[in-house]
């Protein structure tokens, strides 16, 4: 009956193309997860004028706007006991430098302050309800719950369900002007020329089509890193990957045309999950994040032991959530060791090729109920509950199908959480990924543009995002109140809108977005799969543009909300040629960078051990480098940035 | 067997969200908070609203967390995500 019903139902909300509305404000937030929103609260503390854009609704919207279970990196809060330095230096050896030393430094030093303000917003970040008191992980006097590495104390459980609405209501109270349901397309540049000072954007609403200029001193990308290039699932683009259908990376795009610097693209890693073959994440029995540090059992109910680094095995539960012998802290454990340096590998179960070879079964069953109480509760109730997507799908839909903690044991499917097995090359931006290089000040290598969150290279979790927006808008901020009033070139505006409307246009030969998506995936996969070549990347860059110049001009859209999709998908197009370039740039294999070259096959040469840069200038192809540590002493050059900040002139 | 049969052009193929009509006030409060816009409101004020975009529900559930009347949205998961569970003692569900 539905789709009889819809086939005739018209478009509910004003069709209003072409019309333009201009927008003039100090700061311009563009996306409004948790970066966006945080940078939006930083710029408003400073008396700016902000406007925040995001394509959903700020109130929600993001890969962190339905929950997050745990707030990695908080080295400053009172319990911990590892130092911000040392935490970013260790994530960066971790990763043999190919990590951001700003960003997470940044992350690891102010973390714990945004946790802070965040509970004064309404944002619960402590166990209030002593639900939990005379649990191990929990500090009592602070009343927080620590997760993983329960000596340390840098990772916190957290409620994060109710964070984004407590920022959304903080945006409104400082007078931030939200525009919801409105992508943004273009970045704008002074004199309409690539690697000018930005000045502004324009954008779309996907419910009436209209246009928007916006007019802004400093400018903020906060949108998401780019998905839906090797994966796309036609009949479920929903859960195609592990964040939003939307959240798929519109700002790389528009800050490459604008000639924005970027750095690490060339790093991909095989498939982790993509709900086309992937159970909901969380939903299965395993050992990973949200499941730390769960017993799992075999399917005549033998336990799967846990080992420490060394292959020693754990007597006990307690064991899990302590570093080794000798070991000072260790980064996450259970299923990640394949991501960990030794001398930060956290306890895990052995790997299954040994369990199999020692008489193990399968499959293999989580064993909530054998848990101690706590940790139970922990896990299935608060973790799973206030995760990215757990509280509906996986707590409620199982607790009404039956499911008991206290008596049932939840089957494993293949791989831990990813539940699945994907082909070397089958793709994804996950696990610390290339994105835009930012100094200290968190601004691009362009004049009146900062980035936060996961637009920025090597970014991960929600206190990273939280950390870097907060950091990157009062600098922004700080750029606005000093600049002058930017003039946007409306030649520039009129070729985007033109570009814009054309899809509307019916046409007899038209292509939906779905198709073109797909088509993008099969360049990906065959092109830049797990092994790389120069002649391979350069048919595959040949096909993208192609496209761009055949299949591109032959898009359509019925609706404004097709309109939206069909202008994502052209974005996919420009990131899947950003990763190809920057493919082509690094001329050597890196273990670390998951990169393997079929004609430079030697695994790290040292020659090679820096970060690669690559940008359009004058429309072409500009590549660089910079020193793996290009970003100096942490200490000294967060303390030159930041002064206001460290003597509390700036409100915390 | 006099009953006509119709062509149904090709829509979503997953029926992600279930709404109770005899729940639901049609205040559209899922339009507004579904990040992804798969909802459309009804036509006829204080109706259910229209699921117009269900392949691309990421399962969320935002909308169910947002709603004021119990029950009257729900998650449908999809079915080929049934997870398997036993009791301890071995005994299948």
């Amino acid at each position: 009956m539905r789709k009889n019903f819809i086939d005739n139902l018209e478009w509910p909300y004003p069709v209003k193309y072409h019309l333009e509305n201009e927008i003039n404000t100090d700061v311009l937030v563009l996306g409004g997860g948790i970066a966006g929103c945080w940078a939006a609260i930083a710029a408003a503390r400073k008396g700016v004028k902000v406007a925040l854009v995001d394509k959903g609704a700020i109130i929600r919207s993001g890969a962190g706007g339905s929950g997050c279970d745990h707030w990695e990196s908080a080295a400053t809060n009172p319990c911990s006991h590892v130092s911000p330095e040392e935490l970013t230096l260790a994530m960066i050896k971790d990763h043999n430098g190919y990590n951001n030393g700003i960003s997470h430094y940044i992350e690891c030093r102010e973390g714990y302050d945004r946790l802070l303000d965040l509970e004064k917003m309404g944002g619960k970040i402590r166990d209030t309800e002593d639900e939990f008191k005379g649990a191990e992980f929990r500090d009592e006097k602070t009343k927080f719950l620590f997760a993983y590495d329960y000596e340390n104390k840098f990772t916190l459980r957290v409620w994060g369900t109710t964070f984004k609405p407590a920022l959304y209501k903080e945006c409104k109270r400082l007078g931030v002007e939200i525009y919801d349901r409105t992508m943004v397309t273009s970045l704008l540049t002074e004199g309409g020329i690539q690697g000018n000072r930005v000045v502004g954007a324009t954008g779309i609403n996907g419910r009436t089509g209209e246009f928007f200029i916006f007019k802004a001193k400093a400018n903020l990308l906060c949108m998401a890193r780019p998905s839906r290039i090797w994966l796309f699932s036609p009949s479920f683009p929903g859960i195609s990957e592990f964040r939003p259908l939307q959240c798929m990376g519109d700002g790389h795009a528009m800050a490459w045309n604008v000639g924005v610097e970027f750095t690490m693209m060339e790093k991909s890693i095989r498939g982790q999950w993509s709900g086309e073959r992937s159970y909901p994440p969380y939903g299965t029995g395993n050992t990973h994040n949200t499941w730390y540090a769960c017993s799992m059992v075999d399917a005549e109910g033998k336990e799967l032991p846990w080992i420490d680094r060394d292959g020693n095995i754990l007597d006990n539960i307690s064991q899990r959530y302590r570093p080794a012998s000798g070991q000072k802290l260790f980064l996450k454990g259970g299923g990640e060791s394949d991501f960990h340096l030794y001398e930060f590998q956290g306890p895990d179960i052995l790997p299954i090729e040994d369990l199999l070879k020692n008489g193990f079964k399968l499959p293999f069953y989580a064993d909530l109920p054998s848990m101690p109480e706590f940790e139970r509760k922990a896990i299935w109730g608060l973790m799973v509950g206030q995760e990215g997507k757990s509280k509906i799908p996986i707590l409620k839909t199982y607790t009404e199908a039956g499911f008991d903690p206290e008596k049932h044991l939840l089957q494993s499917y293949g791989e831990g959480w990813t539940s699945a097995s994907f082909l070397p090359r089958e793709r994804q931006l996950f696990g610390l990924p290339g994105g835009i290089l930012n100094d200290w000040n968190l601004k691009t290598n362009l004049e009146g543009l900062y980035a936060a969150g996961d637009q920025l290279f090597a970014s991960d979790c929600v206190g990273h995002a939280a950390a870097t927006g907060y950091y990157a808008g009062r600098h922004a901020a700080d750029y606005a109140i000093r600049s002058s009033v930017p003039n946007i070139d409306y030649q520039q505006v009129n070729s985007e809108k033109s570009r814009i409307y054309s899809i509307i246009n019916q046409r007899d030969d038209g292509l939906k977005w779905k198709e073109f998506n797909l088509h993008i995936t099969r360049i990906m996969q065959n092109y830049c799969g797990e092994i790389k070549s120069d002649e391979l990347l350069k048919i595959g860059l040949k096909q993208l543009e192609d496209m761009e110049h055949e299949e591109a001009l032959r898009l359509y859209a019925r609706n404004p909300h097709e309109l939206i999709r069909s202008l994502e998908v052209l974005n996919i197009l420009t990131n899947g040629k950003i990763i190809m370039y920057s493919c082509l740039a690094r001329k050597a294999s890196s273990k670390l960078l998951h990169f393997l070259r079929s004609d430079y096959p030697e695994m790290d040469p040292p020659d090679w051990h820096k970060f690669i840069t690559v940008k359009l200038e004058n429309n072409e192809i500009k590549i660089g480098e910079l020193p793996i540590d290009y970003y100096g002493s942490l200490t000294e050059n967060y303390a030159i940035h930041n002064e206001e900040y460290i003597t509390g002139r700036v409100n915390k | 067997m006099n009953k006509k049969v119709y062509v149904i052009p090709e829509q979503g193929i997953s029926n992600p969200i279930k709404i109770n009509p005899d729940l639901c006030s049609g205040c559209n409060k899922c339009v507004e908070i579904c990040q992804v816009d798969i909802f459309i409101p009804s036509p006829v004020k204080h109706k259910p609203p229209i699921v117009a975009y269900p392949g691309e529900c990421w399962y969320c559930g935002c909308c169910v967390m947002e709603c004021p009347y119990p029950g009257a949205i729900t998650l449908n998961p999809l079915s080929m995500n049934k997870v398997n569970w036993k009791l301890k003692n071995n005994t299948l569900r």
